[in-house]
């Protein structure tokens, strides 16, 4: 089987691996690169839980081959917390209750700021189509949609989104 | 069984090396055929991607536009010359997939995939087709009788449309049980341009009626010359699934997408989509 090189930046670092022309992203992040924040789901590109930015865009990782990432630069949601402490995206989640199981969650977060970082005021109906992609079976996706509102106020503000309502 | 991936620098070497592997598969974006590596469905044995600068390439300043086939929906929806295509782009899955999904791969789509495509079958847009060296033109409809034999050895460069006169003149709509981001029960797309207050070269298509995007024929009888008022719109959808014997799958049985579809298309003709999608 032929192999290639394959140059790229995970999360600001650069990379050189070798990958087969039939590999995932998804494979070779999460079982070669041990990035376990990179879910495996369906691997039919339905769920979303792989989701991932590539170049700042999201895409799937389950269904996105390695080899096409060639001199792209790749975020996962290990990327998020900064000197500071949490993302604001991440703080949102824990305030508005918006992950319970956690299988989503990664993804959830990487398509929310796929949306942030282009749209840092969205509507209530921009965030809903830009996690339209990622499945959740707990919340009811409305905590995700209130975090994901609540962590773009806080990005304006350059402040710790405020504290939801707690569920319990 | 090892998959092997071939990169290729230019149109013709692409199409060349399709045309002379048996096995080979264009990929895309690698939303269905990455699936299907990954499902142990693959019926290929190499993969050939292209990035000859031309198939990502969007010329869309004047009434005829040429879209690459590489592009994605989501530089569709991120170019403004193209929002007519806007409400069609939108309904391929969420973000993730728009970026990745690409228009010619839309045009090999099987059902209940393929929305983009019966756009373009409505828009009567031209694909450009390359064959090993040698490159032609063919109506969407030719394209899609021929996708089923030997076509997915074929490299779609891209297509070819007229801008519609206004943006009330093109209607599309995508019915899903599923919301917001459901594959597609019923999907229709219409080009309704009007001369001198009545329709004029009417053409009306529904996917996932048929084993592909298909114009509906009685529709397009019983609207053309009409004005697009609710005696017309009532002409249309009395008559909205015939030529059709849709099909029975998990999404819906085929009594009820011939029940549906007066309803669907009566909110398509009306420009009440919202109601259905």
């Amino acid at each position: 089987m032929s192999h290639l090189t394959l140059r790229y930046r995970l999360n600001g670092n650069e990379r050189a691996d070798l990958v087969a022309g039939d590999e995932t992203l998804l494979s070779l992040l999460r079982y070669r690169l041990d990035t376990t924040s990179v879910r495996q789901g369906c691997r039919q590109g339905t769920c979303g839980t792989c989701t991932v930015l590539v170049d700042g865009e999201p895409r799937l990782a389950c269904i996105t081959l390695a080899a096409t990432c060639e001199g792209c630069a790749i975020e996962t949601a290990d990327s998020l917390p900064g000197s500071g402490g949490l993302h604001p995206l991440q703080q949102a989640f824990m305030d508005h209750f918006a992950a319970q199981c956690g299988f989503c969650t990664t993804g959830m977060l990487m398509a929310a700021k796929a949306l942030l970082d282009v749209n840092p005021s969205p509507s209530r109906e921009e965030v809903i189509d830009a996690i339209g992609g990622n499945i959740c079976r707990c919340t009811g996706y409305e905590p995700i949609v209130e975090a994901v509102l609540a962590a773009a106020t806080a990005a304006r503000a350059g402040a710790t989104p405020p504290a939801a309502h707690r569920h319990c | 069984m090892a998959i092997a991936l071939e990169t290729c620098h230019a149109l013709r070497e692409a199409a060349a090396l399709l045309g002379r592997a048996p096995a080979a598969r264009f990929l895309g974006g690698g939303t269905l055929l990455v699936r299907a590596l990954n499902e142990g469905e693959a019926d290929f044995s190499t993969l050939v991607r292209c990035l000859d600068p031309s198939l990502a390439e969007i010329r869309a300043s004047g009434p005829r536009i040429r879209i690459g086939a590489a592009v994605t929906m989501a530089r569709i929806l991120a170019t403004r010359e193209l929002d007519f295509l806007h409400s069609a782009a939108r309904s391929v899955g969420g973000p993730a997939v728009r970026a990745q999904a690409t228009l010619g791969g839309n045009l090999f789509a099987p059902p209940p995939y393929g929305d983009l495509c019966a756009a373009l079958l409505a828009l009567d847009a031209r694909v450009s087709v390359q064959s090993g060296y040698s490159a032609r033109d063919v109506s969407v409809e030719d394209f899609l009788r021929e996708r089923g034999n030997g076509a997915g050895r074929t490299l779609v460069a891209g297509v070819e449309l007229t801008r519609p006169r206004d943006s009330r003149a093109f209607r599309f709509l995508k019915v899903s049980k599923v919301r917001p981001k459901g594959v597609s029960m019923l999907t229709m797309a219409a080009r309704l341009e009007e001369s001198g207050g009545r329709l004029s070269g009417v053409r009306v298509v529904y996917a996932n009626m048929a084993p592909a995007p298909a114009r509906a024929a009685a529709v397009e009888r019983a609207l053309e010359g009409r004005r697009l008022d609710r005696t017309g719109i009532e002409a249309a959808a009395a008559v909205a699934s015939e030529g059709f014997s849709p099909p029975t799958d998990s999404l819906a049985s085929s009594w009820y997408r011939r029940a549906v579809a007066p309803v669907h298309l009566s909110r398509l003709l009306t420009g009440d989509s919202k109601r259905s999608a």
